[in-house]
């Protein structure tokens, strides 16, 4: 069966609200017609009122897309995707569609949220209800957005840039991800419904986290999202996206893009945890996430830092990457990547070094439980004028189970003699006696696994902003539950 | 879609007893299905076979032997049986292979009947894998064959000579080797390559070492510098059997070497291996452990120094199957690079199944300490001669994993020599 | 009722006996000393008590505070109140030492019906008790017991016992590995939770132990059986005459 046309039967029709916000249209349709074609990338561009710029960008990207074989070379395995049973443009479900109240939300989801401690407004959010609490954040989030205004900053749906700040719209996207890039990028650029737009002006220090979470056009923009967010010299932005309580969508494949640029001594964290619906316990159902994301360290002193929580999905296949462009850039990469029952991970980096004394670093924490496979894949290449280069690598897998694997995969290209590499990977699994001392002390078997994964990931999570680690910390051990008897 | 291409396959099978014809066909079909290799297999990301395309090399006649002398570059062992080849053909004149113990035969591949062959050969490597190891297989004619009876032991080792010889003509051959221990056996392989002239020599050895057996197995690649050498050796070990294995890359243009090793249960296995490159060479070293069973360990440690524009590759694949648990695994990649230029492509990876393991991997690329080189000049130690001092223990380092002692001595040797020209150069 | 009640335990491990018929009663209060040589199963009794897999019993059975021990899981007999101090405390590479105990706390008190104490409760609970012990804020914050001598792993086997307050604490060779100083620190966090409510069952070779922690019964393993019992002089003596004397005698 083609994997979108189950989830995708649901999809409802039309809608008579459209966005909250945004842009006014007379087109009466709300959504494409099923498959992808020239009319439809065109539909979504006139739909969205953009300029014709951006609609020939999407018209080229999809004409190479057509030209594209899929990657071969994640090890993942899934049957070929039907691109042509799928909508590539719908609006938001109505309120009339949604649940009327929590009573009406499935009630294991509720069971996850209270386990992770969500308030219940946020709860109702999460789960789609159609009550006042999303018009509370409306107001919340306008607040926000005031005080960002006063210092410069542009914090946005992209949709909105595209219409508020089109030259920089027109600057940056796809200069860091090509519209050529790879398959799942290419689609993305040909029929990216929307995302978010961050712009810091010179110097300024963004004085909050700025997060998805409280974004009001959040909805909907799951399957093609595209972020773009542009660090002006000397400025810095801590950005988190997504949440830890497992986000529904009805979508099956997603394939977001994420470009960051930073200039000269600007600084962009980019905290990711992902729960994206996995599946059941067969795998059946799961989203597949595609995801490309890289940044570009273009200025000198820049720094870009991604760190990922990455639990859900049936299918996770990225690769955040830092292209060290500017003499003494910094990339970093920290992540936690957890796959149980039947989850697929093929997940790293790729640090490009390309300027002098540019430093990168790996933290990788790979866990596979149940009949789950993963794959650290990572890329360090130091060209020839990276002189002083220096990248370290750590990566780590622990496997609890035997029918589950862990693999690593790293390709370290050396161009530059001065440069330093260093990596290291281990792989093993969680002792017997260390399960037994835990539980000695009263620890449930699932408490001692997510106590001893915890500190396995420590590393990784200590780099987590505040809010989102104490979540993060107790996802881990939800995601692991009954993988251990 | 690139084109395929299949270069070297315009040669007419030579028809010998029936499973060895289907053999043949089978492994030619595999070639032209798959072609020469090219970036685009994972397998060949790092090692461009196109300038080999390029060469005219004529096939090596089909019969007899081409005389050739044997150059200097080989390691230096006093005593050892001696099995001679050039061009692959096997050259008994050159050859020292009197008085063997009871129960060792050791010869011509050609000269052993083929139903004798039968159980091994073509059934322990997966030439399917690697393209010219299939053509291997369709055009070989001739190698060592190296056999010990249960229990047997080889007292002094076997020192296999193969020459790549060529004059005015490019020249390719497909050299075939075929090692068997029985039981509990024992013996020491020690193969130089060496040579002159423009050569291909495309090599596969296939070793089956039987429960308990012993086998050190030490390859000096020391080919003339316009020579390409392609091999493929694939080593199956039955339970409690040991290999100690190494290989020195100093020689050729291009050089290939792999080696693909299965181990069965409470097997212990050490691939160790050294890369010298200079001028324009490319030297790659790719290996397979495959962990079929439980309770083995396995342990890789490959080191390399760079000067000029070489170009050195290292992937090294550790794979632990599910049933082998209690898998100890551990490889480790380091390598230097001397000078600007130097380009090194390393690729340790581990696909792992069992879950009560320990493995792990390291690898590192850089120049030489800085910290170290500071000690020995705050000692008064001339900076030149610092370096030296400190690729020399590099390199010893790694030389040092060849657990038997003459075959330790002669590789060191050749190492040292690598080493003063490099000096004498940088003087 | 006896606090501990343990009546013809039989137990192997990999199938190989290693306990031949245990019989043994502890009191709410009392203190018993097992003493035994190398391999006379005084390890295997603890592990048996505690719950821990590849332990088999193939005979007897064992009672605690009136519930059947063997029905119960390790992690439950934790929380019912018995802890082991183990041999050899095991590394959790990661898990700040508060983490682990603040988690272990709060899983018993959850059991007894207490609620939860907060991070601010936690830490001023767990500092009082650090104190006596010697334990500094950073041992409590690095990864538990990873780099620890000897003796900080053993101070921080009695922090826990401290803090977790158990019913019976059994103390596996508690020391081992530990010079004079230690060993005094460590007898006295032990001694200073002696409670009419609390029993404690010290399995040791050596009688150094018993001078700190006095013993009101002592009793001496051999193959898997005890073969003599008596009040703490026994320990006296066995110190005087050595194992040889007691090993292959009939109970008394």
């Amino acid at each position: 069966m083609a994997v979108t046309s189950e989830t995708l039967a649901q999809v409802k029709s039309v809608t008579e609200d459209g966005y909250k916000h945004g842009f006014v249209t007379d087109i009466e349709m709300e959504r494409t017609a099923k498959g992808l074609s020239e009319d439809t990338v065109r539909f979504i561009s006139a739909r969205k009122n953009e300029p014709e710029w951006l609609l020939e960008w999407r018209l080229k990207a999809y004409r190479h897309w057509l030209t594209m074989p899929e990657p071969q070379w994640a090890k993942v395995s899934f049957p070929p995707i039907d691109y042509q049973d799928s909508y590539y443009f719908a609006a938001p479900k109505s309120d009339s569609d949604k649940p009327k109240s929590l009573d009406e939300v499935d009630p294991k989801l509720l069971e996850t949220y209270a386990k992770l401690g969500i308030p219940l407004l946020e709860q109702e959010m999460l789960a789609g209800v159609a009550v006042d609490a999303v018009f509370d954040s409306v107001s919340v989030a306008t607040t926000y957005k005031k005080k960002l205004g006063e210092m410069g900053i542009i914090f946005c749906s992209f949709s909105e840039a595209v219409q508020e700040h089109p030259e920089l719209v027109r600057q940056y996207l796809g200069s860091v991800v090509p519209y050529a890039d790879n398959k799942h990028a290419t689609l993305n650029s040909a029929v990216f419904t929307d995302g978010s737009f961050v712009y810091i002006p010179k110097g300024v220090r963004c004085p909050m986290e700025l997060s998805t979470y409280f974004r009001i056009n959040a909805e909907n923009t799951g399957q093609f999202e595209r972020t773009l967010i542009i660090a002006d010299a000397g400025s810095y932005v801590s950005y988190l996206e997504g949440c830890t309580a497992p986000q529904r969508d009805e979508h099956q494949l997603h394939a977001a893009v994420v470009e960051l640029i930073a200039l000269d001594d600007a600084e962009i964290k980019y905290s990711t945890v992902q729960n994206w619906y996995p599946g059941d316990e067969e795998g059946r159902g799961g989203i597949y996430n595609f995801v490309t994301k890289r940044g570009a360290c273009r200025g000198r002193n820049s720094k870009i830092a991604w760190t990922q929580v990455e639990t859900g999905s049936a299918i996770t296949w990225k690769y955040p990457s830092c292209l060290l462009i500017g003499d003494n850039s910094v990339g970093e990469f920290y992540s936690v990547a957890i796959t149980a029952n039947r989850q697929q991970a093929d997940t790293g980096t790729k640090m490009i070094h390309i300027g002098r004394n540019t430093t990168s670093t790996i933290i990788s924490k790979g866990i596979a439980a149940g009949r789950a496979d993963q794959t650290y894949r990572g890329q360090v290449k130091i060209m020839a004028s990276a002189e002083g280069a220096r990248n370290f690598t750590q990566c780590d897998s622990l496997l609890i189970g035997d029918q589950c694997g862990a693999h690593t995969v790293p390709y370290i290209e050396t161009h530059n003699p001065t440069a330093r590499v260093e990596h290291e990977a281990t792989t093993s699994r969680i002792s017997d006696d260390q399960l037994f001392y835990c539980m000695q002390r009263g620890l449930s078997a699932e408490e001692a696994v997510s106590v001893i994964v915890n500190g396995f990931c420590k590393e990784v999570m200590r780099t987590l902003p505040m809010e989102f680690a104490v979540e993060a910390q107790k996802l881990i051990g939800i995601s692991l539950e009954g993988s251990v008897g | 879609m690139a084109r395929k291409s299949t270069p070297f396959a315009d040669e007419a099978l030579v028809a010998g007893a029936p499973w060895i014809d289907a053999l043949r066909g089978d492994a030619l079909a595999c070639y032209r299905e798959q072609g020469l290799p090219t970036a685009r297999s994972e397998a060949w990301k790092f090692t461009n076979l196109r300038r080999l395309e390029r060469i005219a090399f004529a096939p090596s006649p089909a019969k007899g032997t081409p005389v050739a002398e044997i150059p200097d570059g080989i390691a230096a062992l006093d005593g050892a049986y001696r099995a001679v080849f050039v061009n692959g053909r096997f050259d008994a004149a050159q050859s020292r292979l009197g008085d063997l113990p009871k129960g060792v035969e050791i010869g011509s591949l050609a000269a052993v009947d083929p139903d004798l062959l039968e159980p091994y050969l073509g059934r322990i490597a997966d030439t399917q894998v690697h393209p010219l190891a299939a053509l291997n297989t369709a055009y070989m004619a001739d190698g060592l064959y190296m056999k010990l009876a249960d229990n047997a032991v080889l007292d002094a080792p076997l020192h296999l000579i193969s020459i790549a010889s060529a004059g005015e003509t490019a020249q390719r051959f497909h050299p075939r080797h075929l090692v068997v221990l029985g039981e509990n056996a024992t013996a020491t392989l020690v193969e130089s390559h060496v040579g002159a002239g423009e050569t291909f020599s495309n090599t596969v050895l296939e070793a089956d070492l039987g429960v308990s057996a012993m086998l050190n197995h030490y390859k000096l690649q020391n080919e003339a510098p316009d020579a390409f050498h392609i091999a493929f050796s694939q080593i199956r070990l039955a339970d409690r059997a040991s290999y100690d294995g190494f290989v020195l890359q100093t020689g050729a243009r291009l050089a290939r070497n792999e080696v693909r090793v299965q181990l069965g249960d409470r097997v212990e296995c050490r691939l160790n291996g050294a890369y010298l490159g200079r001028g324009d060479q490319h030297i790659d070293n790719t290996t397979f452990i495959d962990h079929t069973a439980p309770n083995s360990t396995s342990r890789e440690v490959y080191k390399g120094v760079l000067d000029d524009r070489a170009r050195g590759v290292f992937q090294g694949k550790i794979l632990v199957r599910k049933d082998a648990q209690k898998t100890n695994g551990h490889q480790l990649n380091k390598t230097l690079l001397l000078s600007r230029g130097t380009e090194m492509d390393s690729k340790p990876e581990l696909e792992i199944y069992a879950d009560d393991v320990k493995c792990g991997h390291g690898a590192t690329t850089g120049e030489l300490e800085e910290d170290a080189l500071f000690y020995l000049r705050a000692r008064g130690i001339a900076s030149a001669e610092a370096r030296a001092m400190l690729v020399a223990a590099f390199l010893s380092d790694a030389v040092a994993e060849i657990q038997a002692e003459q075959p330790r001595a002669a590789f060191q040797a050749v190492v040292d020599q690598w080493l003063d020209a490099t000096e004498a150069s940088t003087r | 009722m006896p606090l501990l009640e343990i009546n013809g335990l039989h137990a192997t491990v990999d199938g190989k006996p290693i306990l031949n018929g245990i019989d043994l009663v502890i009191e709410a209060g009392e203190v018993h000393a097992i003493m035994g040589p190398n391999g006379s199963g005084k390890s295997t009794l603890a592990y048996v008590l505690a719950g821990r897999e590849g332990y088999e019993v193939t005979a007897g059975e064992i009672r605690y505070d009136g519930k059947d021990l063997l029905e119960m899981a390790a992690d439950e007999r934790a929380r019912a109140g018995l802890f082991l101090a183990f041999q050899y405390p095991v590394e959790i590479p990661g898990v700040a030492g508060t983490t682990f105990l603040k988690a272990a706390l709060n899983a018993i008190r959850g059991h007894r019906g207490e609620s939860p104490l907060d991070a601010m409760q936690f830490l001023k609970f767990v500092r009082e008790k650090a104190g006596a012990l010697n334990i500094t804020d950073d041992m409590l914050r690095r990864s538990l017991n990873v780099g620890f001598s000897g003796g900080e792993k053993k101070r921080n086997e009695a922090l826990q016992m401290a803090v977790l307050e158990p019913k019976m604490a059994i103390l596996d060779e508690t020391d081992s590995g530990l010079d004079i100083d230690a060993l005094k620190l460590v007898a006295s966090g032990v001694n200073a939770l002696r409670a009419p409510d609390r029993s404690l069952l010290v399995i040791t070779h050596y009688q150094r132990l018993l001078d700190y922690i006095v013993p009101d019964y002592v009793h001496i393993l051999a193959d898997g059986r005890i073969v003599r019992s008596g009040d703490k002089l026994l320990a006296v003596e066995l110190e005087e005459k050595g194992y040889g004397a007691f090993v292959g005698a009939k109970a008394a």
